[in-house]
């Protein structure tokens, strides 16, 4: 059995591939049923189009789901998969990530069974760093219930659970994953493809928990909740790109130039968007998403609306290196395996143990 | 000067103080020194849920009941011989437990203003004639601990701690217990506290020292040594027992045993000792709550282990959902509930079995799973490999009912030859399973096998059996989804199919009737699970010895249950269920086989008296017979006193 060879630590264990595979050999035989223009179709094609590019032997690819419309991802997926029950995702794939070092496992979860039902299970996942990839489809709405809001729904929204308005304030799941010190934090969009795979790739990539936000459009409950993303002529105001070692700049002049920046406050330590000017441009935040310290990146990402979306940080907020539960749990476990026998005589030894006696 | 020494069959010492005294510990390290020489024996520990509740109140009181004997036992008794009070709350708290002639042996230390009104008392019952119908010994066992142990230097406080040891070397010189192994216990134990080590060891021997010199105690009594079958013994707990059947269950199927589990009393020991146990493999998950316990193990279960969850009552309530996951996925997982008194929070720390019909029918949906339950402390070993065997062979989770009496209660245990031990066939997929109209070869994860009904176990690493499952119905065979009404109720039927095919390999009912003087088994059955065992076994054996004809089943298997029981238990005229519950097997058994059972049912936290059940036993047999007892019903027989 082959290795990935590093530097894709967060593979390291799995088998490569014996022979190249495509997109269509992770496509099952299923028919995906999700509702026509869910962003879920984009993230699927896009998803499986990213899996031949781990070169990774399929058979090693778990996918693990709770309850909602994206859990429906592993049916689709010709791979091993378990679409489970509401919001414990994480905490079935840290038992199989725990006890299988040759696995590489996704979890697929959505904004109502992560940080609703779930919530409980995902901040421990990741602040146990297990080797596991959530992925957190966020369509800020509960979609196969039909339409109640969710926690991250923005305040005061009517929905057919609160015609008078919602009154909870919503999660920010990249704050709140910053908050539990995530080692590997992202947030990318349903509709760009090319960021998603990139962020799935680095994802894939990390040894630890990784958690990716993706912002997913539905089209039935919620439509158009990320269009200031995705429409022509407000996407350079809303996306405020995060690449690592760059100053964090968006907007556009016309000219493709950015406009706009973010800078420290020198009294407070606060994080402001400010207009760029030559005398800002040194002021400019660079971006380190490997900062031990994830004090900046939870102020990035309090940079996102709380209400209806206008501006969210896009890209990897947060990417430490730490280790993982699930390669301190395996290696207590082989310590204490060194210099065992046969395991039947070591079973024989446990149970005579202690104080015995006998009778003849 | 000479003492004068006694033979006794058989003793009930109760060892009661504050919960900070040591008096677990105390019992324990006692039945140590009984078990090594070689008595049977049976324990009862009972303490607080609290960990340090206010000092000398009777809610702090904790105790420790040890019943050793010549012969065979089943019980930790139900009425102590020797009381050993360190407190006014201890005397108070366990007076009522005593019969007429029973000896008392107080720490008269505390017995003073504040101290008694703590416990109630508005007098001292030391200086009044209350107590007369005991044998009391007022000894202030702190005052002359503190006096032996004042060469090391301790603070008074310190000192006066080590009384519990100073208690135990008395006792232990009354009933003539080896004193090396607590000798050795204790070096270990403060091996790196040098003046608590001695001071302690000081103290237990001050104790025997001070029996054998004392006129206050002018007899020493002696219990032989059981006759039992050869072989090698240990004393062991329930909870060990059942962490030991766990560990061997993984050895016996080459499987790697995978807990997650979260704290709860009374089940948190086995998380702890499994967490000792990683060189045979064993992967421990102290997880965030009781639902991600089961979660982890079942994702383990799906990635190839042993999964197991260990929890209590409550705990099972929060699991319930991914146990009907389970049941869907139809993957092996081994569900532990050692239960104790509810509803809610409830007793924590006392025992019960009231979990019956939570692990029977406590799931949405027609979720049936295999029921196994332990009988005795001992058993839990064996009913744990049973589990795991039911789990492995029929891909299913199975719930395992111990309790505490069984959890923390402790009896000798005849170590296994591991060699003896059963095997158990993982049987994993590896290769397709089914070949299509089209003559490609497929992989059917609920294609099954047609002798238990299992579906195949293929893991995540076998290539070529990718597939898919989930909580949603699943199409026969294919796995895939589906909400085809006559597929669903095929495969509803098919699951219940399933788990009752566990019965196939479950040994006929063992009765225990022996044939009459007339040549006539009894009419009368009186049958148990679990943990009654003890006190139902004791209780048959005096109606018994009265002259009484009386039959004694008890079921391991709670679901399925044995294929013969139903005819069982129509073969007499009346049937006696006792339980620590409201009647929860009674309800099984009339549902299933319409026989009107008699229940007999306590729910104290305690495990079953067995003179209060002889009496409702015998009065059974005389209202169905007409005969009486040959002998007075008070006469006291074996365990029943």
């Amino acid at each position: 059995m082959s290795q990935v060879d590093l530097p894709n630590p967060g593979l390291r264990g799995v088998p490569v591939t014996e022979e190249p595979l495509t997109r269509k050999d992770f496509a099952s035989d299923q028919e995906v049923r999700w509702c026509p223009g869910c962003g879920d179709y984009a993230i699927l094609a896009a998803f499986q189009g990213f899996l031949p590019s781990l070169n990774i032997a399929r058979e090693n690819v778990v996918m693990i789901s709770g309850i909602g419309c994206a859990a429906r991802f592993p049916y689709y997926l010709d791979t091993y998969g378990m679409h489970s029950i509401h919001g414990r995702a994480p905490a079935i794939a840290t038992g199989l990530a725990t006890s299988r070092s040759d696995l590489s496992v996704w979890v697929i979860t959505g904004d109502g069974d992560s940080l609703s039902i779930g919530g409980n299970h995902l901040i421990h996942a990741l602040r146990r760093n297990v080797n596991l990839k959530i992925l957190l489809f966020n369509n800020r709405i509960y979609g196969l219930t039909k339409g109640q809001y969710s926690p991250t729904s923005e305040p005061g929204k009517v929905t057919k659970s609160s015609p008078m308005g919602s009154l909870d304030n919503p999660f920010n799941p990249v704050s709140l994953a910053l908050g539990a010190e995530g080692t590997f934090v992202a947030r990318t969009i349903d509709s760009d493809r090319k960021h998603l795979t990139s962020v799935l790739s680095a994802a894939a990539a990390h040894r630890g928990t990784a958690l990716v936000e993706i912002y997913q459009n539905c089209p039935i409950f919620n439509d158009g909740a990320f269009d200031a993303f995705k429409t022509p002529d407000t996407r350079d105001e809303a996306v405020i790109p995060l690449v690592h070692g760059e100053p964090v700049r968006f907007g556009n002049d016309g000219d493709g130039h950015p406009t706009k920046g973010v800078v420290r406050d020198r009294a407070t330590g606060r994080l402001e968007v400010v207009d760029l000017t030559e005398a800002s441009e040194g002021d400019l935040v660079v971006h380190d998403a490997h900062d031990e310290d994830p004090a900046t990146a939870f102020a990035l990402s309090r940079l996102t609306d709380a209400g209806v979306l206008h501006r969210a940080p896009i890209g990897i907020f947060r990417s430490v290196s730490h280790p993982t539960y699930d390669d301190l749990a395996r290696e207590q476990v082989e310590t204490a395996r060194q210099g065992t026998e046969d395991p039947t005589e070591a079973l024989a030894g446990l149970l005579s143990a202690g104080d015995t006696w006998t009778v003849a | 000067m000479t003492k004068q020494v006694k033979q006794l069959d058989r003793v009930i010492i109760r060892f009661a103080g504050d919960s900070g005294d040591g008096m677990q510990l105390t019992g324990d390290r006692f039945t140590q020194q009984s078990a090594t020489f070689g008595n049977d024996l049976s324990t009862l520990p009972n303490f607080p849920a609290e960990i340090r509740a206010p000092a000398g109140t009777l809610p702090g009181v904790s105790s420790f009941q040890v019943h050793f004997a010549d012969h065979d036992i089943l019980t930790p008794g139900d009425s102590p011989d020797v009381l050993v009070a360190m407190n006014p709350a201890a005397l108070k708290a366990n007076l009522q437990d005593l019969k007429k002639g029973a000896t008392i042996i107080v720490d008269s230390h505390d017995f003073s203003g504040r101290n008694l009104s703590k416990a109630g008392y508005d007098h001292d019952p030391l200086e009044t004639d209350e107590l007369d119908e005991f044998a009391v010994h007022s000894v202030d066992l702190t005052s002359m601990t503190v006096e032996a142990v004042k060469e090391f230097g301790l603070s008074r406080k310190d000192a006066g701690r080590a009384k519990n040891m100073f208690a135990l070397g008395l006792l232990s010189w009354m009933y003539g217990r080896p004193v090396d192994p607590t000798i050795a216990f204790l070096e270990r134990r403060f091996a790196k506290v040098p003046d608590i080590r001695d001071a302690n060891v000081t103290a237990f021997k001050a104790g025997w020292n001070f029996g054998e010199t004392t006129e206050a105690f002018v007899v020493q009594y002696e219990v032989k040594p059981a006759p039992m079958p050869t072989g090698r013994y240990r004393n062991i707990t329930g909870n060990l027992a059942l962490a030991y059947g766990l560990v061997a269950s993984s050895v016996q199927s080459g499987l790697p045993l995978f807990l997650g589990s979260y704290p709860i009393t009374p089940a948190s020991d086995v998380l702890h000792e499994l967490s000792r146990h990683k060189r045979f493999g064993v992967t421990t998950f102290q997880a965030e709550d009781e639902i991600a316990g089961i979660g982890a193990a079942l994702g383990a279960a799906f990635a190839g282990s042993l999964g197991v969850t260990t929890t209590s009552g409550p705990g099972v309530a929060l699991k319930s959902e991914t146990i009907g996951l389970g049941v869907m996925l139809e993957l092996p997982l081994v569900v532990v509930d050692i239960q104790r008194g509810g509803p809610s929070t409830g007793l924590p720390t006392k025992t019960e079995q009231a979990d019956l019909l939570q692990a029977m029918f406590g799931r949405n949906g027609e979720a049936p799973v295999p029921i196994v339950a332990p009988r005795s402390p001992a058993d839990c070993f064996d009913a744990a490999l049973e589990a795991a065997r039911i789990a492995v062979t029929y891909r299913t989770p199975v719930m395992l009912l111990s309790d505490g009496y069984l959890a923390n209660g402790s009896e000798p245990w005849q170590i296994p030859d591991v060699e003896q031990l059963p095997r158990i066939a993982p049987g994993f997929a590896t290769e397709p399973n089914h070949t299509g109209e089209d003559g490609e070869s497929a992989f059917w994860p609920y294609l099954r096998d047609e002798e238990t009904l299992a579906r195949p176990w293929a893991v995540p690493g076998t290539k070529g059996l990718e597939h898919r499952i989930g909580g949603l119905e699943k199409n026969d065979g294919t796995g895939n989804i589906s909400y085809d009404p006559a597929n669903h109720d095929f495969m509803v039927r098919t699951r219940a199919a399933k788990v009752e095919r566990v019965a196939e390999t479950i040994p006929p009912t063992e009765v225990d009737d022996p044939v009459g003087p007339d040549g006539q088994g009894a009419r009368v059955l009186v049958l148990g699970w679990g943990s009654t065992y003890g006190p139902i076994g004791a209780a048959v054996r005096h109606v018994r010895n009265t002259g009484l004809k009386v039959a004694q089943a008890h079921l391991r298997h709670l679901n399925p249950f044995p294929k013969d029981l139903g005819e069982v238990l129509k073969r007499y005229d009346a049937v006696l269920v006792p339980e620590m519950n409201l009647g929860q097997l009674s309800m099984l058994l009339r549902a299933k086989f319409l026989v009107d059972v008699v229940g007999y049912n306590r729910v104290r936290g305690l495990p079953l008296r067995a003179a209060e059940l002889a009496e409702a036993i015998t009065d059974l047999v005389e209202a169905q017979t007409g005969d009486e007892p040959l002998t007075t019903r008070n006469q006291e027989t074996e365990e029943v006193r």
